[in-house]
C-alpha cells in the first residue's frame, strides 16, 4: 500500500461567485486542498461562506499571500484584468503557479481538451473564457480536420442572471478574447464571436453553436472527431452535451453543445461559470500530478 | 397654434436588409440615401440588418462590409443625417463603433435585449464622448413590464444617451400596451422617448399613433414597410397620417412617397406582407428577423414553421438566438419520423 499523496496547495484570490464555486470544487478535488480563501471585505458573501467550511480566510488581497509565500504553490485568480496584471510580477517573484480566470491575457492559453500538457510548462496559465472553454474543443477538431476552413464563428447563449457587472461592462474584451483565441486554436483565418444575454425565468442554460464556413466538409470524420473531443470535455465538465451534431445547413456547417453547471455554488444554469472553472481545476490537478512526480 | 414635432428616423436602409437576407447593393443604398435625402428625412439608418458587425453566419452573411454602405450613404446625405445600430455582443468599439464614427455617422444608436441595458454603457459613453448624437434602444419590448422598461431606459439616460427607444422587434405589441409602456418612460424619463414597430400583427401604423399620443417624440418608420418580418412602420403612411393629426414631421410627403416608390421598384424582392410566418411570429411573439430563416430551416427538414416558432416563444428566444431554429428543427423532425434523421 502507498502512502497518501500530498496535496498541492492552493489559494484563492477573489471571493466573488467565480471564488466561491472554484473553492467547492477544490473541496471535492483529490489532489488539490484550498490552503487559503483572499477577498477584500470579511463581509463578501464569499468569504462567509468559505469561513463557514472552516477555511482560512484573508481580507488583505495580495498582501494576504505576500505575508505568508509559504501558504501555497499554485494560485487561482478571480480578481479582475487590471488586478490580476498587478498580481503577477508579484507572485512570479515569490514562485508561484498562477492559473489565471481573468482576461488578462498573460499567460499560455489553455484549454484542457486540447493543449494541457504543453500548458504545464508554464508558471502563468489563462483560462481564456466561458465561450472560448465550450467552443474551442469543437473549433480545434474542424480545424485540424479542415486546416482550409477559411472562418469559424462561435455564439454562446446564456442566462442574463448568470452574467455578472464585469461580464456586462466587459463584453468587447470578452468577443476580442474568445475571437483570438478560437483563431489561434482553430489556425483559420477569421474568426468571429458573439455573446447573447438571455433573461427567460426559468434561466436557460448555457448553449454554443460553433459555425464554419468549409468547402466540401467531411461531415463523417467531423461527427467521429466531434463526438471523441466531447466526451473528452465530460471527463472535467459533467454538464458538458451535444445537442446538435456536425449539420450542413444554409451553406454552413453548425454544431450545439449546451453546458449545465454542477450546482456547486452557483445555479445548475450557470453553465457558463461553472465550465471555465472545471478548466481551470483541470489545469491544477495536472499541476499537481506532476508535482506528485516530482516528489 | 403650436404643433407638436416628431422626429422621424428611418432604418429602411438598415431594418430593410432583413428583407433581402442583407443583400442590399451599393446602388441601391444610394439610390435610397438621395430619395430619402430630397425628402427631408431627418435620420438615414444604415447597415446589416442587426447592424454594425452582425455580419455573421448567425443571422446571416452581409453582401456589402459595413464600412462601404456607411461610406456610399455619406457620399450623397447632405440634409439627412447619418444613424447606425450597433448591438453589444454582435459588435466592438475598437472594430465597428470606432470606425463607423470616423466613417462619418452622426447618429448612434445602442441597443440591448430589453432587460440588458447594462451592456451598453461603454458604447454609448464612447460615441458620447465623440460628440455625436447618441440613443439607447431596447429591443424585443413586449418581453418586459412597463417598470422593467423604466428601470433599464434610466440605465441608458445614465450613461448618457439622449434618447431611447423602444423596439417592437417581434410586432406583438397591441395599441394598449405601447400607451402603457410608452406613458410609464414619458412620465418619469427627462430625455426623448421613441417608438420603433413592426407589422406582423397588422398593427405597425396604430402602435406608432398611440406611442406618440402616449408622448413619444421619436417615430421610427421605413418606405414601404420595407423591414424584418411583415416589415416596420409604412414610412410614407405614418407621414400621412401623423399630420392628418396635427403632428408636423417637416417630411416632404410628395418626395416621400417618390422615395417609396422607388423602394417599390428597385429595393423589394417582393412586396412586404403579413405572411402566414410573420403572423405566427408576430403571435408567438418572436424576433421578425428570424422568419426567413425559419422558412427555409422548415423546408429542409420538412416540419411545420408554426411548430418551430411557438416553440422558439415558448423558450423565450432573443434577437441573435437564430442558431436554435436549426436545434428545434432537428428536435421536431426526428420527433415526426423518429427513425430517419436529416
Amino acid at each position: 500500500m502507498s502512502l497518501p499523496v500530498p496535496k498541492l496547495k492552493v489559494a484563492i484570490i477573489g471571493s466573488g461567485n467565480i471564488g466561491t464555486d472554484l473553492l467547492m470544487k477544490c473541496l471535492r478535488s483529490a489532489s488539490l486542498e484550498c490552503m487559503m480563501f483572499i477577498g477584500r471585505s470579511f463581509t463578501s458573501p464569499g468569504i462567509v461562506k468559505a469561513s463557514g467550511l472552516g477555511i482560512r480566510i484573508s481580507d488583505r488581497s495580495i498582501d494576504a499571500i505576500i505575508n505568508d509565500p509559504a501558504s501555497c504553490d499554485l494560485v487561482f485568480d478571480c480578481t479582475s484584468a487590471a488586478d490580476a496584471r498587478r498580481h503577477w510580477p508579484i507572485l512570479k517573484e515569490l514562485g508561484k503557479t498562477v492559473v489565471d480566470l481573468t482576461p488578462a491575457k498573460i499567460g499560455v492559453m489553455c484549454v484542457p481538451a486540447v493543449n494541457l500538457q504543453e500548458c504545464l510548462g508554464s508558471q502563468n496559465v489563462n483560462m481564456i473564457t466561458c465561450g472560448g472553454q465550450a467552443s474551442i474543443p469543437l473549433a480545434h477538431q474542424i480545424g485540424l480536420i479542415h486546416p482550409d476552413a477559411e472562418y469559424i464563428e462561435v455564439v454562446s447563449s446564456i442566462a442574463s442572471r448568470s452574467a455578472g457587472p464585469a461580464t456586462r461592462l466587459n463584453i468587447d474584451e470578452y468577443l476580442e478574447t474568445t475571437e483570438g483565441a478560437v483563431k489561434s486554436f482553430a489556425k483559420c483565418k477569421n474568426a468571429k464571436a458573439i455573446l447573447i444575454l438571455n433573461p427567460a425565468t426559468p434561466c436557460v442554460d448555457m448553449q454554443t453553436t460553433i459555425f464554419a464556413k468549409i468547402d466540401n466538409p467531411d461531415m463523417e470524420k467531423l461527427t467521429l472527431a466531434v463526438k471523441k473531443v466531447v466526451e473528452k470535455v465530460r471527463n472535467y465538465v459533467p454538464g458538458y452535451q451535444l445537442i446538435l451534431p456536425p449539420t450542413q445547413e444554409g451553406g454552413r456547417v453548425m454544431i450545439t453543445v449546451k453546458v449545465q453547471g454542477r450546482g456547486d455554488y452557483l445555479p445548475m444554469f450557470a453553465g457558463n461559470l461553472d465550465i471555465i472553472n472545471c478548466a481551470a481545476i483541470a489545469a491544477a490537478e495536472a499541476f499537481a500530478k506532476i508535482r506528485q512526480k516530482q516528489a | 397654434m403650436t404643433i407638436m414635432k416628431i422626429l422621424i428616423s428611418d432604418p429602411t436602409l438598415r431594418d430593410g436588409n432583413h428583407a433581402v437576407k442583407h443583400q442590399l447593393t451599393l446602388e441601391q443604398v444610394t439610390a435610397y440615401a438621395v430619395a430619402a435625402n430630397a425628402a427631408g428625412v431627418p435620420i438615414v439608418e444604415v447597415g446589416h440588418g442587426n447592424g454594425l458587425g452582425a455580419s455573421s453566419l448567425q443571422v446571416g452573411l452581409s453582401l456589402l462590409e459595413d464600412h462601404a454602405m456607411l461610406k456610399a450613404a455619406r457620399e450623397v446625405l447632405t440634409t439627412s443625417k447619418l444613424g447606425i445600430f450597433m448591438i453589444p455582443g454582435f459588435a466592438t468599439i475598437n472594430k465597428d463603433l470606432r470606425p463607423a464614427l470616423d466613417l462619418g455617422a452622426d447618429v448612434v444608436r445602442i441597443a440591448s435585449h430589453c432587460t440588458e441595458a447594462d451592456t451598453t454603457q461603454r458604447h454609448i459613453g464612447f460615441a458620447r464622448e465623440r460628440g455625436k448624437e447618441v440613443y439607447g434602444v431596447l429591443m424585443m419590448s413586449h418581453m418586459a413590464q412597463g417598470d422593467v422598461l423604466l428601470q433599464e431606459c434610466r440605465k441608458m439616460e445614465s450613461y448618457g444617451a439622449e434618447g431611447v427607444i423602444l423596439m417592437d422587434s417581434a410586432g406583438a405589441s397591441l395599441p394598449s400596451e405601447v400607451t402603457e409602456k410608452v406613458k410609464i418612460l414619458v412620465d418619469h424619463l427627462a430625455i426623448a422617448v421613441g417608438y420603433h414597430a413592426h407589422n406582423n400583427l397588422g398593427l405597425a401604423v396604430a402602435n406608432s399613433i398611440a406611442a406618440a399620443q402616449a408622448g413619444a417624440v421619436i417615430l421610427d418608420g421605413t418606405a414601404c414597410g420595407f423591414g424584418a418580418g411583415a416589415g416596420n412602420t409604412q414610412l410614407e403612411v405614418l407621414v400621412a397620417v401623423l399630420e392628418k393629426s396635427g403632428l408636423s414631421t417637416g417630411i416632404d410627403l410628395y418626395k416621400m412617397l417618390d422615395a417609396a416608390d422607388l423602394v417599390r421598384k428597385k429595393l423589394l424582392e417582393s412586396a412586404i406582407s403579413i405572411s402566414s410566418t410573420s403572423l405566427v411570429s408576430g403571435l408567438a411573439g418572436v424576433f421578425s428577423g428570424f422568419a426567413k430563416h425559419v422558412e427555409r430551416v422548415a423546408g429542409e427538414y420538412n416540419v411545420d414553421f408554426r411548430d418551430i416558432l411557438f416553440e422558439l416563444g415558448r423558450r423565450k428566444a432573443v434577437a441573435g438566438q437564430e442558431d436554435m431554429i436549426v436545434e428545434i428543427a432537428d428536435a421536431l423532425a426526428k420527433k415526426n419520423s423518429p427513425r430517419s434523421s436529416k
